[in-house]
């Protein structure tokens, strides 16, 4: 049974503190979602509220038509895979994952036919009689997984599942995770504050700060076009640069630092002449020589990192940007080197001088698709 | 449902322990006549021969503190740092020592060093030479450091397993090792649990009630008076009785409170990676690590040795003959012997299994659910700890001797004090294990459709299960081994092996004694062998 989840307005508070002022949500049915952002966001609240164990102070969660405010979490029929896995200590790897079977009304055939099942999904069969002490990190994690699932719930909730495994497991762990969700479906919502395993994983992402959400788009829609400079920060490193937006036969440039360069992507109400930051992603940055157009700049240090080169850089107001380079066999740049950089136009991003939006076309942000009654338009 | 346990375990704590507590300040501060008088205190402390018995009581107890820290934590580190051949068996007797039977220690030493004892008379005999007098102050501090420094032992061991080797490494890469080292690092590390161990034997050896009854005689200890003002054969005093339980009451907290205080300043918490792996102990250094474990280890244990092997001893009153048989047996038998078990057994169980449960749901409520009235029944159920074994003894009676609840002379006043007197250590421990256990475990059960109720039972009561059995069974040995406040509270229908020793003694029929302090160290042995073998640790939370 796969469900959709809407959440309108949700509120929730602890004591005088707002976590989460109003924040609504349309996540869809078989969707791989995720909740991204820095610690403190709200993003776990916000999970937990979805699985009942916080308390919602207002606003509608529903799954599918089902109003779940009300339902206690025991009823909700949801998967949940908590940060440190929660397994069991006194029950075997079987016993955990028949646990949740067992509280359903089926023959002792079924659960063991279905815990099994489950069992061979996550490639633990051989594991079945151990107990949870024996097991690894990653073991324990597919204990998890697999007693989540078996019990088939409407929705698989995830809390931050992989912060605990070594960075090896945690790449391993997350094509488990992505593949098993594709071949049983379910509606996912997982919480993270990695961005690389977000977009590893996800259909779509809500970036969130401070209780509200900023962003809500495809990895590569995020990654690209991202909807205002938090996102854009947050999401992968970048190089802010503060500069003008000019337009001079309805034509627009960039400016910065006496380099200009043309903008032919902007949207149209913002083609006006403004202060504006640039994003702009160290494989953004094109290094060029100093006889070329660009931004004058001094190398302070290179790091030779295989496949790319990464150098720091200072611009002559002090400023200090990161630019990656693809490593080539003879042309590492030595340190105190003048070079000049230019920018890759159709990938930077420009923010209105606040940071607060995108100026340019192609931002799809799903956050707007929703009207004030929480109804997808 | 949560509530209405809340409400309970207020009802309860209010009746069977604030209650009583109230009954005896009441009692302290009124006159014959029923009028409000601070009489019985300025009696107490105008009279030398009253205030004496708690300057007396303090002056000992310091005396047997510094005596266990001197000479358990010397056990102690080579114990952890060194590898002794036979170290199981060092841990276990010791652990046996401090779990015998408060009196069976100050008994057996007057058997052995006393005036008629078998090495006064051999030394005296032989080598012509006096031990002199080992009654009163060096009697008492002789018995209780032997019996009490396990205490320190255990929970050094505990110190010094938490202490990472990589803090000796880099004490020895700063230049220093040995002595300096011992003193500096490794003692500094372990200052909180050197406070809590000191606070705990404090406790114990000031509430002591069997080893200045026995062995005190001239020097007077504020437990034996407040027995004597309330039972004593030569005019017995409630009210002063009461009074003097209210002054070791605020004494007790004081120092309770003082050990809080010092305890606030080293406020570190250490978890070994790697632990300090142990040393062979070797060359003149091992011997005489030897020497001292196993030296120390068999003196405190030779108490025990000697009451079981005079149990088989023919005897007459408090004389021991030549040959051997099962003549004190079978006298046994006739005093009560069998009674004695069955009240023991059935005493200690039922006392026990209240213990649990309450402790469990106790700690539930604690952990899981606080809020005023559940901090409230924490705070309630650690009074206790503080209450010397007399005082709730004395607190039995004046609450519940007379109308409206008439509880005295029957089991059921026994398990109520033996509960109050335990269930402090035991809500301890299940708390610890509670915190131990993320709450997460519990939301992933309810998150698989399983009732909160079901979730307690199914999965937080056995996941406690292991901390709270082990503890429980320490419990019990210490309720078959109670005396101070049994001794106010029993009578012939519901004796128990201990008081029926202590029966024994003072009647002068010292072959019974010995048989019933070696049925108890028996029933002692056998519970602590039980509790290593289902706790498989080292780690006893006394």
């Amino acid at each position: 049974m796969r469900e959709s989840i809407t959440i309108r307005h949700a509120f929730k508070k602890y004591g005088d503190a707002v976590i989460i002022p109003d924040l609504s949500l349309e996540i869809k049915e078989g969707e791989f979602f995720t909740l991204l952002g820095p610690s403190g966001c709200g993003k776990t609240t916000l999970l937990r509220m979805i699985a009942g164990f916080n308390t919602i102070e207002g606003g509608d969660f529903f799954f599918n038509e089902r109003r779940v405010n009300d339902i206690d979490p025991a009823k909700r029929n949801i998967g949940m895979v908590f940060q440190n896995y929660a397994i069991f200590p006194h029950l075997s790897v079987r016993k955990n994952v028949e646990f949740g079977l067992k509280n359903r009304k089926l023959s002792k055939e079924e659960i063991t036919s279905r815990a099994t099942e489950y069992l061979a999904l996550m490639q633990i069969s051989e594991l079945a009689e151990r107990m949870p002490a024996q097991l690894s990190g990653g073991q324990q994690q597919r204990v998890a997984l697999a007693r989540a699932l078996c019990i088939q719930p409407s929705v698989l909730l995830m809390d931050e599942p992989l912060s605990n495994l070594d960075a090896k497991l945690r790449i391993e762990m997350r094509t488990v995770i992505k593949n098993i969700q594709n071949s049983v479906g379910i509606t996912t919502v997982y919480v993270t504050h990695d961005q690389e395993e977000a977009m590893a994983v996800s259909d779509r992402i809500a970036v969130m700060k401070d209780g509200v959400i900023q962003h809500i788009g495809t990895p590569k829609n995020i990654y690209q076009r991202p909807a205002n400079l938090f996102v854009s920060s947050f999401i992968g490193r970048s190089n802010m640069f503060k500069g003008e937006l000019v337009v001079r036969n309805k034509e627009c440039f960039f400016s910065y630092e006496g380099h200009e360069v043309p903008m032919n992507n902007i949207r149209k109400e913002q083609r006006k002449s403004q202060q504006v930051i640039a994003s702009v992603r160290p494989e953004e940055l094109i290094m060029v020589d100093a006889d070329q157009p660009g931004i004058d700049s001094v190398v302070d240090d290179c790091i030779f990192l295989g496949l790319n080169t990464h150098y720091f850089v200072h611009l002559r107001n002090g400023e200090k940007v990161e630019s990656i380079q693809e490593s080539t066999i003879d042309n590492t740049v030595e340190k105190g080197r003048h070079i000049r950089l230019t920018l890759n136009t159709a990938k930077i991003n420009l923010f209105t001088a606040d940071g607060s939006q995108n100026i340019l076309e192609g931002v799809r942000n799903d956050l707007h698709t929703i009207d004030p009654e929480g109804r997808t338009v | 449902m949560w509530s209405a346990l809340t409400i309970l375990f207020l009802g309860l704590f209010g009746l069977f322990l604030l209650y009583p507590l109230f009954g005896i300040l009441k009692q302290s501060v009124m006159s014959d006549e029923g009028t409000f008088t601070l009489a019985q205190f300025s009696r107490f402390f105008s009279k030398p021969y009253y205030s004496r018995t708690i300057i007396n009581s303090f002056k000992v107890t310091v005396a047997i503190t510094l005596t266990t820290l001197l000479i358990g934590i010397p056990f102690s580190y080579f114990y952890s740092f060194y590898r002794l051949k036979g170290a199981k068996v060092l841990f276990v007797i010791s652990v046996l020592n401090c779990m015998s039977a408060p009196f069976i220690g100050a008994y057996s030493w007057i058997l052995l060093l006393g005036r008629s004892g078998v090495i006064t008379l051999f030394l005296k005999n032989v080598f012509n030479i006096e031990i002199g007098n080992i009654y009163g102050f060096k009697g008492i501090l002789l018995v209780q450091s032997l019996k009490l420094y396990p205490l320190v032992f255990i929970y050094m061991n505990g110190a010094f397993k938490n202490i990472d080797s990589s803090l000796m490494e880099v004490s020895a890469n700063l230049g220093c090792v040995g002595l300096k080292r011992f003193f500096r690092v490794i003692m500094g590390l372990s200052m909180p649990t050197i406070l809590a161990a000191s606070l705990l034997v404090f406790m114990r050896a000031f509430a002591d009630f069997g080893t200045p009854l026995l062995i005190g005689e001239g020097y007077r200890t504020f437990p034996v008076e407040i027995y004597n003002q309330y039972l004593g054969d030569v005019g017995t005093d409630y009210n002063f009785a009461a009074a003097i339980s209210v002054i070791a009451i605020l004494f007790t907290a004081a120092i309770f409170f003082i050990q809080k205080w010092a305890t606030s300043k080293f406020q570190f918490s250490m978890n070994a990676m790697n632990p300090i792996e142990k040393k062979p102990a070797k060359g003149v250094r091992g011997a005489l690590m030897y020497c001292y474990t196993y030296l120390l280890t068999a003196i405190g244990f030779l108490p025990q040795i000697y009451v079981v092997y005079l149990s088989f001893r023919n005897s007459e009153m408090v004389r021991f003959k030549e040959g051997y048989s099962l003549s004190s047996y079978r006298l046994a038998v006739d005093k009560l012997l069998v009674r004695s078990i069955n009240n023991t057994m059935i005493l200690g169980l039922g006392a026990l299994a209240i213990i649990i449960v309450f402790s469990i749901l106790i700690a539930y409520l604690v952990v899981r659910r606080s809020n005023f009235a559940n901090q409230a029944i924490d705070t309630f159920s650690m009074l206790p700890y503080i209450l010397p074994g007399s005082v709730i003894g004395v607190a039995m009676v004046v609450a519940f001797s007379k109308p409206p609840i008439v509880l005295t002379g029957t089991m059921g006043i026994m398990i109520i004090s033996f509960v109050i007197r335990r269930m402090p250590y035991s809500i301890r421990s299940a708390n610890a294990t509670l915190m131990q256990i993320p709450l997460s475990i519990e939301e992933a059960s309810i998150s698989l459709g399983t009732s909160k109720l079901k979730t307690f039972v199914q999965i937080t009561v056995p996941m406690m299960g292991n901390g709270i059995v082990s503890g429980a069974i320490l419990s019990w040995v210490a309720i078959v081994t109670e005396l101070s406040s049994s001794i106010i509270l029993y009578n012939n229908r519901n004796i128990t092996l201990t008081m029926s020793t202590y029966v024994a003694i003072s009647r002068g029929s010292y072959g019974i004694a010995c048989v019933f302090s070696a049925v108890l160290t028996l029933l002692t042995t056998l519970s602590l062998v039980l509790y290593l073998v289902i706790s498989k640790t080292e780690d006893i939370a006394l």
